[in-house]
């Protein structure tokens, strides 16, 4: 059963987006009819320190934790953070970070880096451009749209 | 506000037990900002129910029971040791029992990801008599809120809904099941022998309430908050909480008792459940309780090793005690630690604090990270507003020379919280060298997400309401010595104010006030708003409208 549920860490650091992120990726997930569960620890995050997020989703899911060295995808927005968070990936699996938005067509805005590698990550996962649009437009202000859907279509295309 | 029936949505577990309490009819919400509990009070004042923040968690109960006793269904909301402050009131409320339904909301932090402990508060239920139930996900929080509320009225008890940081922040799906409602509205009716505890109503009132355990024990035994998943009879998992879910997740053959009513226990559930299994373990996060008194029943069960009463399980944690497995658990690189932010307005005490050398008692908030590097300029801190109480402490027994360098640091919101029993102490039994308390007012409690408090002079929903004032306060209570800062403003005011007051020999309190920077903005369009309405006001009271 759990070979079909999809595990996803956001990682990176307080004020850069990631619960914003998981948010974006669990409600896509949500909008498809999935299962989904979703879990950080936040709390002290607001102040600049380490924050990861777990986003799961599938038939059925039971713990909202990614069990260590099970994530099929890890993004994380600091590069720094990169090593610190690394052990979630199980073999084989799809690491996102700034790097990988190195070939997108045009410059991502710092602010919207978070949602540039969900672009990255759609790639990778079956939910259709039309539901992460979707997603977007339901977790951010409107003021904001734009923005984030031009990042989120960079990093989809970055390759 | 409320959505269709049908609905399926994406919530936390806070989020679940707000839409539960709206839609099961709570009159009124109360409780004091502390993770991962915060979030309940502000999502129920969005969807139109009755919050307000209370000074403090012992305030919150008080207000709730007097409104359980007018007859309103009522939520309590605060972090696991906010029921340490509120435990006086917890202990005689199950004596007295409750009218409409009071539902106390512990959230508890296994793990600690923000807390100065990680307390286990099923103990409260055990050792105050009150009834428990401990929801697993979002679904659960929702059902079981509006399970509790009616548990409280028919056992006309309070019940403590047990959460934990992972229940409450995690995000599952819900669907709006229909909860059950009530039909009383608020009506005082007297009934002196319950709600007045002399010690000759006492006394009965305890009898009442060991015999309504009783039958809430018989009551636990086929709720619907007692779950049974039979699959394998090889293995049997009793569990409550977010260890259901681990459960599942690595032995999905196992078959599974939950005790989402967890206190008093279905033993006769349990009995049959441990029978019909060969292996039965007990899984638990925190102390050993559930195991402990499985066992004085005489039931064959396995706990978990000590190691795992520290921190939260997981699926990984959850594998080793069914295995067995006694191979060290990997370590994992610690993340990066969290820091005051760049232009704090608590940076530039600290670091004038270290500089004079000081001898810091701290408190919590923000300002508690004054302790790691750069500053180190953090001396004690244990609970909130336990920075006054110790720092008297300190002066009265430290040589005269090291007490002349204690200085007690509080934030505004720790201030209003528990700060005001310790300036009554300060001023009432002051030590040899006088002392001084800082009160750094950044207008907001920013460590728990910039919640509003009495000295905000704003409510809940960031609207006007009377300010306490804190200079006016230490004045009233008889210290002369006060002095208001900015403790960013140019210049060396801050050290110099802090030397003279700590020169004098007397008691002073220095007022450090400059908003969060996070908060800035925020406050600064509150109080627009706040400042169109009173002209849109007198305007309209002008025109003789
Ligand atoms: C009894 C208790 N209730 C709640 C909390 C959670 N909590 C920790 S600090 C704090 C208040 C912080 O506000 P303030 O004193 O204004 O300091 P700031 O974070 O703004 O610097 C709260 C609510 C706690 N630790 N203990
Ligand atoms: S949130 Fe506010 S009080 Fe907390 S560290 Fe940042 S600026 Fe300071």
């Amino acid at each position: 059963m759990t070979t079909k549920v999809i595990n996803v860490v956001v990682a990176g650091l307080g004020g850069q987006g990631v619960v914003k992120a998981s948010d974006i990726l669990a409600d896509a997930a949500f909008r498809m009819g999935l299962d989904v569960k979703k879990s950080e620890i936040h709390g002290m995050s607001q102040r600049g320190g380490s924050v990861a997020s777990d986003v799961r989703f599938g038939p059925v899911v039971h713990s909202p934790m990614i069990p260590a060295g099970e994530a099929d995808c890890l993004i994380v927005v600091a590069p720094d953070q990169v090593d610190v968070n690394r052990h979630v990936l199980k073999a084989g699996g799809v690491l996102v970070s700034p790097e990988s938005l190195a070939g997108s067509p045009g410059k991502v805005q710092a602010k919207s880096v978070n949602v540039a590698l969900l672009g990255v990550l759609s790639t990778v996962l079956d939910i259709p451009v039309e539901t992460w649009e979707d997603a977007i437009r339901a977790n951010l202000a409107e003021k904001h749209h734009r923005l984030n859907l031009e990042a989120f279509h960079l990093g989809r295309s970055a390759n | 506000m409320v959505a269709k029936l049908s609905d399926r949505m994406l919530l936390s577990g806070d989020e679940a037990v707000a839409l539960a309490a709206r839609n099961a009819g709570v009159l009124l919400g109360t409780g004091y900002p502390g993770t991962p509990s915060t979030e309940i009070l502000e999502a129920f004042a969005q969807l139109g129910g009755k919050a307000q923040w209370a000074p403090n968690e012992k305030v919150a109960l008080e207000v709730g029971l007097g409104a359980s006793f007018g007859g309103a269904r009522t939520l309590v909301t605060m972090k696991h040791v906010g029921v340490n402050v509120a435990a006086d009131v917890l202990f005689t409320a199950a004596y007295t029992g409750v009218s409409g339904g009071l539902v106390l909301i512990s959230a508890d932090d296994p793990g600690m990801a923000s807390s100065q402990n990680e307390q286990d508060n099923r103990q409260y239920a055990r050792a105050a008599g009150v009834i428990m139930l401990e929801p697993a996900d979002s679904q659960q929080a929702y059902d079981f809120t509006g399970a509790a509320l009616a548990i409280s009225e028919h056992f006309a008890q309070p019940v403590m809904l047990r959460m934990t940081t992972r229940v409450c922040h995690s995000k599952s799906i819900v669907v709006q099941h229909p909860l059950p409602q009530t039909d009383s509205s608020p009506d005082f009716k007297r009934d002196i022998p319950s709600r007045v505890m002399i010690p000759a109503y006492a006394r009965p009132a305890h009898r009442r309430l060991r015999d309504k355990l009783a039958r809430a024990a018989a009551y636990a035994e086929t709720c619907a908050q007692t779950i049974l998943e039979s699959r394998s009879a090889s293995l049997g998992i009793i569990a409550s909480g977010v260890s259901v879910m681990h459960a599942r997740e690595v032995a999905p053959e196992a078959s599974i008792l939950q005790l989402g009513f967890s206190y008093p226990l279905p033993m006769q559930a349990i009995r049959t459940f441990v029978a019909s299994v060969e292996r039965c373990v007990v899984l638990e996060e925190g102390d050993p309780i559930l195991v402990t008194e499985l066992r004085a029943e005489g039931l064959a069960v396995e706990g978990k090793p000590e190691r795992f009463r520290f921190g939260e399980l997981n699926a990984d944690r959850v594998r080793r005690i069914l295995e067995r497995d006694e191979s060290a658990e990997p370590v994992v690189q610690p993340g990066k630690p969290p820091a005051l932010c760049e232009g704090c307005s608590h940076r530039p005490v600290f670091e004038t604090l270290k500089r004079l050398d000081c001898i810091v008692s701290g408190d919590i908030g923000c300002y508690t990270l004054g302790v790691l590097p750069p500053f180190t300029a953090m001396d004690t801190c244990v609970c909130m507003g336990a920075s006054i109480g110790v720092g008297l402490g300190l002066r009265h027994v430290l040589p005269p020379e090291q007490a002349k360098r204690v200085v007690s640091v509080i934030g505004d919101s720790t201030f209003m919280h528990s700060g005001l029993t310790g300036l009554a102490e300060m001023v009432y039994n002051p030590p040899p060298t006088g002392h001084l308390l800082m009160i750094l007012d950044n207008g907001t409690t920013a460590m728990t997400g910039q919640q509003e408090h009495p000295g905000t002079g704003r409510s809940l929903l960031h609207e006007p309401a009377t300010r306490v004032v804190f200079e006016d306060v230490a004045r009233a209570m008889g210290i002369d010595y006060v002095v208001t800062l900015d403790p960013m403003a140019q210049g060396n005011a801050l050290e110099e104010a802090i030397t003279a007051a700590l020169a004098s020999g007397k008691l002073a309190v220095i007022v450090a006030r400059r908003p969060c920077i996070l908060a800035a903005p925020k406050i600064r369009q509150y109080e627009k708003i706040a400042l169109e309405k009173t002209s849109r006001c007198a305007a309209s009271c002008a025109a003789g409208e």
